[in-house]
Formats: structure tokens, C-alpha cells, sequence
């Protein structure tokens, strides 16, 4: 026989086809798990490497956030956390008007999110279960503006704003951003499968009209799925960084916006910048801590299709 | 049964030689026609916000763009426009600097998308593998795409740092001496390429590991029943029913890097990043319209820089294309 025989199984030697079909019992948590081979040693190793490169800038952030910048920037950088974190912290708050900042990144995001999840699942909703003339044409139109980077229209916006009577306020950067294309696509597949058509028709027999529907049927089903899209969202609001630089002013920032003025002085101070780059992500790493597994489901479930 | 409800009215039978019946009739006519106008009506309400804030602050900008970019418009007063016909794209198109940055927003692009989506690939392949706390690997390898591009980009400024820097201090230990990563034409551009590499390896890994577990487990079967090795099978099997969802990530990276902005500009910060680098070694398209809007405030050729970026745009999107079709027939 071959070398390769090894991984060859005869027909004759399968095993009997009760004990085959075994595993598959998994399959039905997960397409494609009854198959799943078991990882070695290698995977781990790899994993963990790819894991420490993950997170030591992370972890650096914080280390140069708690030195002063001197001691970060030795010819021997610092490797634990230092004491220095809560001065540099309160430097970062009054350089950078980080109070202030916090409290705008908040209402931004928190008004983004909010909008977002109702339009979009008032849209998906639409897109997924009702039928109208158009509709092909139209969810064809919702992704093709996904395409479209911000670019190409910040300059108008800019004097739209300005003429408006936005110019450096938060109305500027949220209203632009008040429905999401992937929102809407992703409320849309999440609705395909997730809600039937019985139920709609149950309603509608009770005498439910489109907007009862919504309201006691949809959006009860749609939760799970708002909760992802919810936090999508809120971390895409919150990390946000090219328009608000733009509409914004050092007067009234967002805490993106606040951190990129701030390094952007003539002689910043590394440690504080780090200071303010900690406090801008650790409520999002917070976030992801308790609800990690829920926002790596959504982002695979919203993806498959893609 | 005197008092039905509204709601039965409509299934129940109507009541023969009743009084009530022409009120009846007509109401229940009112009625349908009501119910008929919620259901036409209802979804293009539901779908109206979505278009409607599109066309505000998404479609009319853009097509405006192309109107700036004819005009003479500064950013110290915003309601004088004045015409000056092409003048603008002459001015960015004989612009060395301009051809710079589009030099460096595709090298950055193919730098920073072509080793993520590999390694997206082979670490979806590591997690597509039965493993304990798959979860938590998952979402340890997803926690760069929490941190803003903003304390990404100031981070690794810090890590690329030329004195004091911890990549050169790591260097210098394994003997390799002193790199200003900053300043030189290629390393500046490795150095954004990682931040970006960072940020979203994760996020494309879950998208193929997503898409590998709808793989169906038959085709495995086949494949080890005619003897394929493993590697055989993830190139065979895994690679092909993975083609759509490859290309859909090629598209969004490829987006995405026409966009990079916040890397560049904060890579050294101040005057230095707003021109990219001090011979412009790592400008990108974004910054470079941000120089010339926001910096020195000419909001026309700024202008002039969107309308070239969709320009390119629509060449990439013709390359994907043409690229997806030669995909597909090679395929057959």
C-alpha cells in the first residue's frame, strides 16, 4: 500500500453506520459541526499567539497611560502598570475637555443607536416580510450606498451644516448617520428567518393594522437581533472618527475628536494622550467583556449571507 | 351577538334583513379601503427614514461635490462661490503631491488587505477546528475592532516611535539596529498597514469562519472518502464555497482602505500627519483632502480630490469586476 494510506479508510473498514452518524448529532447547534476535527497543539500555540498580539497594544496603552512619558519613552520602556495613571488621567481631562467629551460621544452614540434600530428594523421589516412594488430594485439600492465611502460628500455636508446652524454642533454628526445600510440588510436577513409568515397573518386576522404589527409582533421578534445591531452600532458611533473630526471643533468634541486634537498639539505628552485614549476605549472593551459572545454571533450571522 | 366587534364585522356573515345593513356596508367599505391603503402604504413608509436621510446627507452631497469642484470656495467664507470651471482638477491633477497619494492609498491597500484576509483566512481555518473556549478565542481575536482608529493609530505611533519607540527597543535586542519607521518611504507605509492588519483581522475571521461552518459536512465526507489530506480538503472544499464570501471581503477591505485616514493623519499627529509624513511618504487620498479643505481651507479642490476618489472608485469596482468574472470562469 501507499504512504497515504493512512488517511485512506477502506470502505470495507468503515465502522458501522450507527457509530458514523454518531457526531452529527452536534450538527443540529451548528451547520457543519458534526464534522468539526478536534484542534491540536499547534492550533492552541497559534491561537495564543495571535491572542497576545491582539491585546498587548491594549495592554500597552495602559502601561504608557500609568508611566510618565519619560519613563515610557527610556531606553528601557517600563513592562507592569506604574502609578502615574490617575495624574495623567486628570491632565487628560482638563487638556483635552475629556469631560465634556465623554458626555457628547454618550448622547452621539446613544441617539445613532436608538434611530438606528428602529428605523432600520421598521426597514428590514419591510424588506424581509411585506410586498411591494419595487422592493428588489429598492434593497438593491440600500446595499449598493454601503459602497459609497463618506468622502465623497463631506464637503457639501460641511456647508450644508454651516448653513443649517450646525456647524461644530452634535446635530452635524448624528443626523447623517441616523439609518445604517447594514443595519437595515442585516434586520432584513435576521427577519427572513426568524419571523413567519403565520404570525402575521394570525395578526392581521385579528384585526391588527401594519403599525400594531410592528409593535406587538416584530420588534418583540426582532429583540435579539436589535440587541447586536444595537451594540454594532453604539461601538461604530463611539470609534467613529473621520466626519466628527471634520464637523466638530476643539470647543465641543467627541471623545475620538478630543484625542485626535489632542495629539495633534505641538508638544503633546505621550502618556497623556495615552491617559485619553485609555478612558476613549475602555467602556467599549467593558462592552465587549460581558457581551463578547453575543457580538461575535451577530457579526457571523450577519455575514454568512453577505 | 348584537354588539359584535369592528373586527369580526368584516368575516362574519352580515345579518340578514337587518336595519343596520347599509351603515354596515358602508363602513365595512370604508374600512377595507383603509386597510388597503395601510397595506400599500405601510411599507414604503417603514423604508422612507432609510432614503430620505440618504438622499439629505448621502445622494445630493455627492452630486453637489461635483458642483463645488467647479467653484472657487474657502473655508473663511463658505457662502462665496465663485466659478472657475475646471480649474481645481487642473490644479490637483498637476499636483505631484495629489499622484503621491494615490500611489500610497493603493500600496497601503494591497499592504494592508492582501496579509489580513490571509490570516483571516488560516485563523478562521484554526477556530473552524473543535477547540476549547472557542468563544473566548473568538472574541479575544475580535478586540481590536473595539478600539477606535484613533487610539489604534496613537498606540502604534508609540510602538513605532523612532527614539523610545518598543518595536526598536525590541529590535535592538535581536541585534537589528535602528529603524525610523515614520520616515522611510516603505516602512511608514508597513507601519499604517499594521495598525489597519490589527484592527481587522478579527472581524474578517469571523466573516470566513461564519462562512466555513455553512459549508456542508458531506463534501468533507467525500473528500476523505477519496483519500484527500487535510490540506487538500481546505483548498478543494473550504477555498471554493468560500469564493463569494472572499470576494465580498476583498470589496469592503478594499473600500476601506480608500478611506484610511485616521492611520496616517495621527501616525506622527500634528502638521507632519495632516500632509502625511514630511515628504508625504504615507498620504493618503482622505488626508490629502483634508489638507487641502481643512488645513490650508480650499474646499473646491478638495472637492476636485472626492470626485477623483470616485473616479477610482468606479475603476476598482470595474477590476473587481472583471476580476470576479475571471474568478468564475476559471472556476468551470
Amino acid at each position: 500500500m501507499t504512504i497515504t494510506s493512512h488517511t485512506h479508510v477502506p470502505e470495507t473498514a468503515l465502522p458501522a453506520p450507527t457509530v458514523h452518524r454518531a457526531p452529527k448529532r452536534a450538527s443540529r447547534f451548528r451547520p457543519g459541526a458534526g464534522k468539526q476535527l478536534n484542534g491540536g497543539p499547534f492550533a492552541y500555540i497559534a491561537l495564543a499567539v495571535v491572542g497576545i498580539g491582539s491585546l498587548l497594544p491594549l495592554y500597552w496603552t495602559l502601561v504608557a497611560a500609568s508611566h510618565t512619558q519619560d519613563e515610557v519613552l527610556a531606553s528601557t520602556p517600563p513592562f507592569l502598570p506604574g502609578g502615574r495613571l490617575m495624574h495623567n488621567l486628570d491632565a487628560a481631562w482638563t487638556q483635552a475637555h475629556l469631560g465634556k467629551a465623554i458626555v457628547n460621544s454618550v448622547i452621539v452614540s446613544g441617539c445613532i443607536t436608538v434611530a438606528t434600530l428602529f428605523f432600520c428594523t421598521l426597514a428590514g421589516y419591510a424588506f424581509a416580510k411585506m410586498r411591494f412594488r419595487g422592493r428588489g430594485a429598492l434593497m438593491t439600492g440600500v446595499i449598493l450606498t454601503l459602497t459609497i465611502p463618506p468622502q465623497l460628500s463631506v464637503v457639501p455636508l460641511f456647508m450644508m451644516m454651516a448653513d443649517l446652524g450646525w456647524g461644530g454642533n452634535l446635530e452635524s454628526v448624528i443626523f447623517p448617520t441616523l439609518v445604517s445600510a447594514f443595519g437595515v440588510f442585516f434586520m432584513r436577513q435576521y427577519l427572513l428567518e426568524a419571523l413567519p409568515y403565520e404570525l402575521i397573518e394570525a395578526a392581521k386576522i385579528d384585526g391588527a393594522n401594519n403599525f400594531r404589527i410592528v409593535l406587538s409582533i416584530v420588534l418583540p421578534v426582532a429583540r435579539p437581533a436589535m440587541m447586536v445591531l444595537g451594540m454594532l452600532t453604539f461601538v461604530q458611533a463611539w470609534n467613529d472618527f473621520f466626519w466628527p473630526y471634520l464637523a466638530l471643533n476643539q470647543q465641543n468634541p467627541t471623545l475620538q475628536v478630543a484625542l485626535g486634537q489632542l495629539s495633534a498639539s505641538y508638544t503633546p505628552d505621550q502618556s497623556i494622550v495615552m491617559a485619553g485614549a485609555l478612558i476613549s476605549t475602555l467602556p467599549l472593551l467593558v462592552v465587549f467583556v460581558v457581551f463578547g459572545k453575543r457580538i461575535v454571533g451577530g457579526i457571523m450571522s450577519g455575514a454568512v449571507k453577505g | 351577538m348584537a354588539t359584535s366587534t369592528p373586527t369580526r364585522d368584516a368575516y362574519a356573515p352580515p345579518p340578514r334583513g337587518s336595519q343596520q345593513k347599509p351603515v354596515n356596508a358602508r363602513r365595512q367599505m370604508w374600512r377595507s379601503r383603509l386597510w388597503r391603503f395601510d397595506d400599500k402604504a405601510s411599507p414604503y413608509a417603514y423604508i422612507a427614514p432609510f432614503f430620505l436621510v440618504f438622499a439629505a446627507f448621502g445622494l445630493y452631497p455627492l452630486v453637489y461635490t461635483g458642483w463645488i469642484a467647479l467653484h472657487r470656495v474657502e473655508m473663511t467664507g463658505l457662502d462665496q462661490m465663485e466659478w472657475v470651471g475646471w480649474a481645481n482638477f487642473d490644479r490637483i491633477l498637476h499636483d505631484a503631491e495629489f499622484w503621491t497619494a494615490v500611489t500610497n492609498t493603493f500600496l497601503i491597500g494591497v499592504m494592508s488587505t492582501v496579509p489580513q484576509l490571509l490570516v483571516a483566512l488560516g485563523l478562521a481555518h484554526l477556530l473552524n477546528y473543535k477547540l476549547r473556549a472557542s468563544t473566548f478565542w473568538r472574541t479575544i481575536i475580535l478586540t481590536p475592532y473595539a478600539t477606535s482608529v484613533a487610539s489604534a493609530a496613537l498606540v502604534f505611533a508609540l510602538v513605532f516611535r523612532a527614539d523610545g519607540g518598543l518595536l526598536n527597543w525590541v529590535l535592538h535586542f535581536v541585534g537589528l539596529g535602528h529603524t525610523n519607521w515614520a520616515n522611510g518611504e516603505w516602512t511608514s507605509k508597513i507601519a499604517i498597514s499594521v495598525i489597519v492588519i490589527w484592527r481587522w483581522t478579527g472581524y474578517n475571521t469571523l466573516i470566513y469562519l461564519a462562512a466555513m461552518q455553512a459549508v456542508p459536512s458531506d463534501l468533507y465526507e467525500a473528500a476523505s472518502l477519496d483519500g484527500a489530506s487535510r490540506w487538500q480538503q481546505f483548498r478543494k472544499v473550504t477555498i471554493p464555497s468560500l469564493r463569494p464570501t472572499i470576494l465580498f471581503t476583498i470589496v469592503i477591505s478594499t473600500i476601506g482602505a480608500m478611506q484610511l485616514f485616521g492611520e496616517p493623519l495621527l501616525l506622527e499627529g500634528g502638521a507632519i500627519g495632516a500632509t502625511g509624513g514630511t515628504e508625504n511618504q504615507y498620504e493618503t487620498l482622505s488626508v490629502y483632502l483634508y489638507n487641502y479643505g481643512w488645513h490650508l481651507g480650499h474646499l473646491g479642490p478638495a472637492a476636485a480630490v472626492a470626485w477623483a476618489m470616485l473616479a477610482l472608485l468606479l475603476i476598482i469596482a470595474g477590476i473587481n469586476w472583471l476580476f470576479g468574472r475571471f474568478v468564475r470562469k476559471s472556476a468551470v
